[in-house]
This record gives structure tokens, sequence and C-alpha cells, in this order.
């Protein structure tokens, strides 16, 4: 009867320590068609892939694939049954040949027979119509190519499902469309194809239907074609479209006389954000909205050159600066709260004093340090200001829950006294209680004069705090909205139509 | 009442060095008792004591240098030996061709030319590993197989002769001054580097580059230019090294000059409580190692341990050292002292109090 239903899932639910991964979740994967899986960070996307492909295994529920009930115990369980996978990060040996990638480990065989692997791989590359030789080294390939080897792999030996995490991130547009060529060819064999991307557009470009989560828990199943963008990312937020609440913001702190505390034009960097302009005044809070992976984040670091800053001029006061590393951002008067608290925030096993006195110590230079009893000092002085829980000023900083972890670092940028502060995410991970704080003091800064951008996945916290709002999509500013312009409808019509 | 927590919490690493040492000392005393003996020989103090601080000179500069490296490389110099015996055999042709009678001026231009040779060897390694981004021990290999050829090579003949009075004072004595000159030229560089990590942040950014180098660049440190200056540090304290050594030989013999004496540092840096991958470190710790190294080789030759099988009881007693400090143990132990306290707790009064107690003794 439903022969077209390759994999079907019902009542997925997985847990970790603390953490509700998925709870309850179906998902229905058909013959020949591609399935976009949305959702924000920590819907529960890529869980559901592990348990797919057998990283994980399921609390609770009930797998089928092609109607039997089966159970995968491990990855190479589920690469047996016929389900592939190719994830973001290429997992292939750069300096083997293609073929070689495309059979490594696959062979029962002991031995190698190199003439008919080359073969093989040739009608391989063929039949899917890769522009690759089998005898090539992989690394002379150009990364679209090594993505489409990548899937070579992954459907060789008869795959019925295969697996696609965020394969087009690091793609240009015309790599995209070689890409969603071989989708498509995959797609005419039968294979079903799970597509994760954050890229709303390639979603509806190439998807027949489109599988929504949020907080680990299913919002809905539908067809693409039947789905607005505006309505997508709403159910993404968790927004229901009729839901507009009237929110009350900040009155746009706007004077007119004064000069620009910060002003880039056509500002771009490395990590690939089209040249951008920004400015922010005096006692502004203004933020970047837009999806994850949006360039919002690239945005900022951008402006604090965390990334190497690639082009355009910069004005600090309305005077030309050169800013290249973080340390001249620095020393123009600019903090960064990064969004990765861990990667990049926290020094993980010194005490929660050297971690708050960290940036004014560099400020002031190598050779002069501040005495004990100033770093002291001023790391009490702080810990009472912000209402930091630790047990001294001794404690290492990771032995900190994570919200006290990111005031932490706040009270590092707050000790150097900017006049220009960037929050990328300041309140993700944290309880409510923490996040109200910050989110308070935010406003109470900027009351003394600040400026701050600042950037957060909910946008209802982003519309209580910010007084303009810079819409990003597809690493690109596609607008701009200020003052009573600011409800969440008018955030969303913005990304789903890409400005205006 | 937190300064006094803070002392003990500081001197925590050093449990593990300072246990070692005393077990050495007693197994020492057990041997014979007069082993604390002194004896004064022509105004100059000498003993089991003495001597293992004239003999661990070397070691405890390199293994400060060691610790720089490893705790911002997150990696290790194992080039120390030979870079020591380059600046030495420049050090010496110095003091060779200068002619005429050598005078402390000879040796002190000498050892400086033979510093800013280390210093030039640092950043070579200091480039290739912070520029080039190739792993420390790849990066120092190469000088660690090519160093010793190169000194041959300066040296022009086998073991050229270092006969001076005052290479010779260096090396041993000076009259008047009853501790033996290698001794105060180690305790004058501790005070050096103690004094120097007072004064700058050297301590704050090593750290900051070998726990986070991503949040370290975004705090305004540059990781590549700190990871250098520790190889620039590695190479001035090898250059001290190797002047010492050369001084105590009064020959530099470029095959066996601190020969393999990067495996000691590297001991003595573990020893000392550091983490081999990098971040926070303890120089105290490491140089406590590195006189408890010393003192290991000579109990061992004064238990009358056949020289060559000394290696052996060597490595024995290294495995078990880091089993006894490995993480698994350590979390083990830590279970069952939490269990006594707990259960002792418990006893007489109130229940809770075991566990806060058992944290706080970590």
């Amino acid at each position: 009867m439903k022969s077209d239903v390759i994999l079907k899932m019902e009542g997925i639910c997985k847990s970790f320590p603390g953490v509700r991964a998925l709870h309850n979740v179906d998902f229905t994967l058909k013959k020949g068609e591609i399935h976009a899986l949305m959702g924000e960070n920590g819907a529960g996307k890529s869980t559901l892939i592990k348990i797919i492909t057998g990283v994980y295994q399921k609390d609770a529920g009930q797998i089928y694939l092609e109607g039997k009930p089966v159970h995968f115990r491990s990855p190479q369980d589920a690469q047996n049954m016929g389900i592939g996978a190719v994830f973001q990060e290429i997992a292939l040996c750069p300096n083997l040949t293609v073929a070689e990638n495309i059979f490594i480990g696959r062979g029962r065989d002991n031995f190698v027979n190199w003439k008919k692997m080359n073969a093989k791989a040739a009608e391989m590359l063929d039949s899917l119509g890769i522009p690759a030789s089998p005898t090539q080294e992989l690394a002379s390939c150009s990364i679209a190519v090594q993505q489409m080897i990548a899937i070579a792999r992954a459907v060789d030996m008869d795959c019925k499902i295969l697996i696609l995490d965020e394969p087009t991130s690091s793609l240009d547009e015309d790599e995209v469309q070689k890409l969603f060529g071989l989708m498509r060819q995959l797609k005419d064999r039968g294979v079903g194809i799970i597509f994760i991307t954050h890229f709303i557009d390639q979603v509806y470009e190439i998807s027949d239907r489109i599988t929504v989560l949020r907080n680990g828990e299913l919002v809905g199943e539908y067809q693409a074609s039947a789905l607005p963008q505006i309505e997508l990312i709403a159910k993404m937020m968790g927004k229901a479209l009729s839901d507009v609440s009237a929110i009350k913001k900040q009155a746009a702190r706007k004077s007119d006389d004064s000069v620009p505390v910060f002003e880039a034009r056509g500002l771009t960097s490395a990590a690939g954000v089209r040249p951008f302009d920004f400015t922010i005044e005096k006692g502004e809070v203004n933020g970047f909205a837009g999806l994850l992976g949006s360039g919002r984040s690239e945005s900022v670091r951008a402006i604090f050159a965390a990334d190497k800053v690639t082009g355009g001029e910069v004005k600090v006061n309305g005077k030309r600066v050169k800013i290249r590393s973080p340390l001249d951002a620095m020393r123009q008067g600019i903090g960064y709260l990064p969004e990765d608290r861990k990667g990049d925030g926290i020094i993980e096993e010194l005490s929660v004093r050297d971690n708050i006195i960290l940036a004014l110590q560099v400020l002031k230079g190598f050779f002069r340090p501040l005495s004990r009893k100033q770093a002291e000092e001023l790391a009490e002085e702080f810990i009472e200001k912000l209402d930091i829980k630790a047990p001294s000023t001794n404690t290492p900083i990771k032995s900190l829950s994570g919200g006290n972890q990111q005031k932490v670092i706040l009270a590092r940028w707050l000790i150097t006294q900017p006049t220009y502060l960037i929050l990328d995410e300041p309140t993700r991970g944290i309880d409510v209680g923490t996040k109200v704080e910050i989110q308070k003091l935010v406003l109470k800064l900027a009351e003394a004069g600040m400026s701050l951008t600042f950037i957060s996945s909910e946008i209802d916290e982003m519309l209580r705090v910010c007084s303009r709002l810079i819409v990003m999509k597809d690493r690109e500013i596609v607008g701009e909205l200020t003052g009573t312009d600011l409800t969440e409808q008018d955030v969303m019509h913005m990304i789903a139509q890409g400005g205006k | 009442m937190p300064r006094l927590k803070t002392r003990v919490s500081n001197l925590s690493h050093l449990f593990l060095p300072l246990s070692v040492l005393v077990i050495l000392i007693i197994v020492n005393l057990v041997k014979g008792a007069d082993y604390f003996k002194i004896t004064v020989v022509n105004g100059a103090f000498y003993g089991n004591i003495p001597n293992m601080l004239f003999g661990a000179s070397e070691l405890v500069i390199l293994s400060i240098g060691m610790t720089l490296v490893t705790a911002a490389s997150r990696g290790q110099d194992i080039s120390i030996g030979e870079s020591g015996a380059i600046s030495s055999a420049i050090f010496v042709q110095y003091v060779l061709r200068a002619g005429g009678d050598v005078t402390l001026w000879t040796i002190l231009v000498g050892f400086l030319i033979s510093c800013l040779a280390g210093i030039v060897i640092g950043a070579f390694n200091g480039t290739l590993v912070s520029f080039f981004n190739v792993q420390p021990m790849v990066a120092t290999l190469i000088l660690f197989l090519g160093g010793r050829s190169i000194a041959f090579i300066i040296d022009g003949k086998v073991s050229p002769i270092l006969a001076n009075e005052i290479s010779n004072r260096i090396g041993t004595v000076i009259p008047g001054i009853p501790i033996q000159t290698p001794i105060i030229l180690t305790a004058v560089f501790i005070v050096i580097v103690a004094v120097v990590l007072k004064t700058t942040n050297l301590r704050l950014y090593v750290e900051t580059v070998g726990i986070n180098p991503n949040a370290a660049r975004l705090n305004g440190i540059n990781p590549k230019k700190i990871i250098f200056l520790t190889f620039l540090i590695m190479g001035v304290c090898s250059a001290v090294a190797g002047f010492i050594a050369v001084n105590k030989a009064g020959r530099h013999d470029s095959v066996n000059l601190l020969k393999f004496i990067m495996m000691d540092a590297i001991l003595a840096v573990a020893l000392g409580g550091n983490s081999l991958g990098g971040g926070k470190f303890s120089i105290t710790g490491s140089i406590i190692g590195a006189y408890t190294i010393e003192m290991l080789n000579r109990t061992l030759l004064r238990l009358e341990v056949n020289p060559e099988a000394i290696k052996v009881f060597k490595a024995v007693f290294i495995i078990v050292l880091m089993i006894v400090a490995s993480p698994v143990v350590r979390e083990y132990a830590k279970k069952v002292l939490d269990k006594v306290q707990g259960l002792i707790a418990s006893g007489p009064s109130h229940h809770t109090s075991g566990l806060s107690q058992g944290e706080r003794g970590e």
C-alpha cells in the first residue's frame, strides 16, 4: 500500500542529561522526494539526523524502513540498510584520489583491484555527471565537486535515503546549482533526500515537502508549494502569524546633530558577508535580525575585525581609522561579546578575576600589569554590580553556570568602558532571570550614553531592546526597521521577501 | 581568610613533586643517615644536597623555558640540548679567539653573544611553530637532528678546551664564596624570571593563549606573537644552560653536552603538575620537578644501581608516578575520600557537610 514511503518515524523521543532534544516527533520520507528539515538552532534537526544515521539511539518511538520496523544500532548498521549521509564538513581524505575516496572502507576484499575500482568510479562519476577523473587527487577538485564526490560515496551501494546536512554553506551560487542538478538526478532515481539548510530560498527552489521542528517538537509537515515563506519563518520562530502582540519598544534615541559613534562603508570580511554600510549613534541600541546563517554574526565580526577584514572603510566618531585586528577595535573603544561563549569567550581554566580583567589588561599593555590588589578590587566591584554568583574571584570560570559565565564576559568588556559594545547572542542558553537582567542592563548602558548592537535569535527579545533593526538574509542586509515599525511580523515579512 | 584559601589552592599542584621529593629524601636517609652531611672544602660547601643543586642547574633553567613553551604552544621543544650546544660552541669560539688574557669582559661578551645565538635559534623554531603552524615537536626535530653537527662545525675540531681561570670559577666555585657558582647562577636566573612574571603580563597572556587561542585573539592578544615569544625565551634558557654546562665541563663536547636533557625537562614540567597540553602553568612546580629528577638520578646512583640499569629504574619510577598522578586515579581517590569524609560527617552530626568539604578539598 504505502510503497512510496521509504522511511517512517513515529513518536521519536530522545533526551540527554538535562535536555529533552526530541519529543514525540514524527517524520515521513517518500521515495524520490526532496524533503527539507527546517528549524532554528536547538530545534532538534541534528538529533533526528543522528538517530536516522545510527549515531544516537532513540529513547522511544518506532522507525520503519520500507514498511519494516528497524533499529539502527550503529552508523555502520544504518549504512548497510541504505542510508547515506553527507555532512557540512566534508569527511574525505584530500590526499587520496577521487576513486579511492569513493571506495575506501567499502570493499569486502582485502586486496584492491585498482583497475576495476577506477573503472567503476569512472562509470559512477559519469552517470552522476560529476566533472572529475577517478585518478585525480581529491584536493585538486573544487569544494563543490568534493561535495558531490562525498555524495557519490554516500549513494554507492544502492542507497535509498540520502541525508544532506548544510551541503551548500560553503558553495557559491554556480556550485549550488551544480549540486542541485545532482540532487534532482538522484531524486529521479527514486532516492529519498533529506535536505537541511539555513538558506530559505534554496529550500523553496528544490524541496517538495518541508518538515519544521521547534524546541525538539514537531511543528508540522507541509507541501513546499503550499507554505508561503513568511509562514515557514513564523513556524520556525514559533510565532503565529495572527498573534501580533503589541510590544512596547524603546523610542529611537537618535540625536540628529551628533556624529555617529561608529560608521562603516562597504565593510566586508573573509567570512563571506556581502559589503555593507552601517552606522550607530551615541546611546543607540540596534540589532541585526535574521535567521541563523543569515550573516548577522559575520557582520558584527567584521566590525570588530574578528574575521579578516577584506574591504571597506570605517569611521569612529567621524574620524577615519584602520581596524585590522580585534586589538585595533578595542583601542577605538569597541567591545565584542562573541556568540560562541565557550569557544571564543571564556578562558576556561583561568579564574573569574583573570577573565574579568583580561581585556582591560590587554588594553593597558604587556608591561603594565594590574597589581593583584587592583585586579581583585575591580573583579569584586563587577561581581557585585552584575550580581555574578561565584564562590570567589579565584574560582575557575568553567565551574560557573552559563549565565554567570556570560556576565563575567560582560564585565570584562564593561570594565574597559567601551563607547560601542557589540553583544552577539548574549542571552543564549541562559536562564530567564539572567536574560531579563542582561536586557535591562543593555537599556541602562544605552541611557548612560553607550552605543550597543544586540543580536538574538529571539526576535521578541530584540524588539524589546533595540530601537533599530537591520534585517539580514543570505549574508546581505535586506532592509532596516526603525522605531514604530518594529513588530515581529514586519521582521518576518522582510526576511521572507528579501527587503521592502 | 580568602587569602589563605588562595595560597592553599595554589599549592595543591605542588603536592606531587613535593611528595616525591620527600620520599626520595626518606629513601636516602634510610640508606645512610649522613645524607644531609655537608663538608667544607676550601671554604665551599659540598655534600649530597649541594651537589644535587649543582647538578640540576641546567635542567632547572631549561625546564623554566620548557614550561612556557608548553603552556603557550601546547607542545614541547625537543631541540633544547642541541641549541644549548650550538650557543655554547659560539661562546667557546669567541673566548678562544678573543686573544690575550681572558678577562671577565671576554666571558661576559661571549655569554651575551651566545644568548643572542639562543634567541636566533628560538626565533627559528618559533617562526616554524607560530607562523607556519608546524607542530612544536616536528619543528624542533630539525635542530634536534642537525644541531650537534652545527655545533661541531662551529667547534672546528673535537672538544675544544676552555682552560681559563674565570671559566673554571664559573663552573666550580669562586674563592671566598661558599656556594658553587652554578647554583648561584641558577638562583639569579630564577629571580629574574620571577621579576619578569611579576612586572609583565607574561603569565596571563601565555595561559590565555594556551587555553583558548581564539578567545585570546578576540581579546586583543596575538597568539602567534606570544608563542613566538616563548620560543625566544626558551632560546635564552638554552643559551644560559649551555653556558653553565660548558664552563662546568671545561671543554665543549658537541656530541654529549646536554644530551637528551629535553626528556628530563619535559618530565620536570609534567612532574610539576603542568599539563603538557598547555594552559595554566606553574614554574615553581617545574623547578621542584627538575630538582626531583636530579635527586632521583643521584639516589639511584647512591643505591649502587648499576649505571647501565639506572634508566630502567627511572622508567619504572616514572610509570608509577604518572599513574598515581593520572586523572583516572585522582578521580578515584577523590571519590574514596568523599565517601570517607561523608561517613565521618554523617556519623556524629549532619549529613550534608561531607560533600561540600570534599569539593573544597579538591
